[in-house]
């Protein structure tokens, strides 16, 4: 009896550290323990050009990540670029005239959401749009006009 | 040239009638899972066979992976000056293909190949035929209780594999080399995404321990009841597990990750 109480011991532990290496895993390695996004309100802005933005990528406001991207579409009559926004529950006080913008982190780092907040008394709700927005700087179109804008100068 | 045909034909029909009795096998060895729930002490001594005597060489292998994963990453990583990024290097290849592929190759070595050899010398030795004549379910006594617990064990071992594999890979990246350990966890945690990225291994390490379960339990069951015989499969069991393994790696992987 003696030693299959030792085996039930071990087969136990087998299982327990298995399933902390699973909780270790979910919680220190992946996003599950910094964020969730279930718990947080939706805004859309729409953009002429949302560049290298991608589901997930972080919405932020002053630095601070405070969301997520949560869907990308497009619009077929207005040709825009529809970007819906999970922000996170606890900063629900994002005034209605609220700016976004698409930033690049550094140089040739990932595309983020920047919002702006505005001066308004009114708050954006969930569902809400975020009506003052700035396209991505797309680099290739930037170095073009610069281009084309020194070689007008020289003549 | 007819030889030849014939020769084609032959072993197509051999493989297509073994994979046939595989399948039967397998049928058969789930039809008894409920039996063996009631009587979690035949489990329970083949978890502790299974997966309590695998662990060491999981946690090793994968401490060492890990470490080296660390040292290569770190060595190209800083080539760019982002040796901030390794953790996210680390831990997306251990969790996406490293854990659950080494971990069930391992497995595989360590648990498939004896679960064989110990099945095949039962049969040669006659003690399966023994139970059938004492009217005790040699598949519901014998197999079953061997393929959950290999098939359970198999994600635990992955996971722990991992895990053991990106401490390993702090240890040398930020204990060695001076990696911010900081940067190590936070890059990580902002690129891993749980569904994407942990359940995805997960459902891999479950698909490989089926498997190699299954081939090891079918091989040892299957095979010729000599010596000789209960060594070619032992030896069928690793071949076949390891293709078997890799290749469903590919199809998972392209079926997982295409899209993004």
């Amino acid at each position: 009896m003696q030693h299959t109480r030792t085996q039930d011991t071990l087969v136990g532990l087998f299982i327990a550290s298995g399933i902390v290496g699973l909780f270790f895993l979910a919680m220190q390695v992946s996003n599950l323990g910094s964020f969730t996004g279930h718990d947080g309100y939706t805004i859309t802005a729409r953009f002429e050009n949302s560049g290298g933005l991608k589901v997930k990528s972080p919405v932020s406001s002053a630095g601070v990540k405070i969301g997520r991207v949560s869907a990308i579409s497009f619009d077929t009559t207005t040709y825009q670029s529809v970007v819906q926004m999970n922000i996170d529950a606890q900063y629900n006080t994002l005034p209605e005239d609220t700016t976004a913008s698409v930033f690049t982190a550094g140089l040739l780092g990932e595309q983020y959401v920047n919002l702006e907040a505005g001066g308004s008394d009114e708050l954006l709700k969930d569902g809400g749009n975020i009506e003052i927005t700035q396209s991505a700087i797309i680099l290739e179109k930037a170095i073009g006009q610069f281009l084309f804008k020194s070689a007008s100068e020289k003549k | 040239m007819i030889e030849f045909l014939q020769h084609l034909g032959e072993n197509t029909r051999t493989s297509f009638t073994k994979l046939g009795r595989g399948t039967f096998f397998l049928l058969q060895t789930l039809s008894g899972i409920l039996s063996v729930l009631t009587r979690p002490r035949l489990l329970l001594k083949q978890m502790y066979s299974v997966g309590v005597l695998s662990f060491l060489i999981i946690t090793i292998s994968g401490l060492f992976v890990g470490m080296v994963l660390g040292l290569q990453g770190y060595y190209i990583l800083s080539d760019f000056g982002a040796e901030e990024t390794l953790g996210v290097m680390v831990a997306a290849s251990l969790v996406r293909e490293l854990g659950p592929v080494v971990a069930a190759l391992l497995f595989a070595g360590r648990a498939g190949s004896a679960l064989t050899a110990e099945i095949g010398l039962m049969k040669a030795t006659e003690q399966l035929s023994g139970m059938e004549m004492m009217a005790v379910d040699p598949i519901k006594r014998i197999i079953t209780p061997r393929f959950l617990a290999g098939f359970l064990s198999m994600p635990l071992l992955a996971a722990l594999f991992s895990a053991v594999g990106i401490i390993g890979g702090q240890m040398v990246g930020s204990g060695l080399l001076g990696v911010d350990e900081g940067a190590y966890w936070a890059q990580m945690q902002t690129k891993l995404d749980f569904q994407d990225d942990i359940i995805n291994g997960v459902i891999k390490s479950i698909v490989f321990g089926f498997v190699a379960s299954w081939i090891a339990l079918f091989e040892g069951y299957d095979a010729i009841p000599t010596s000789e015989g209960v060594s070619r499969a032992t030896t069928r069991t690793v071949v076949n597990s390891a293709f078997s393994i890799l290749g469903l790696d590919f199809i998972l992987t392209a079926l997982m990750f295409g899209d993004n």
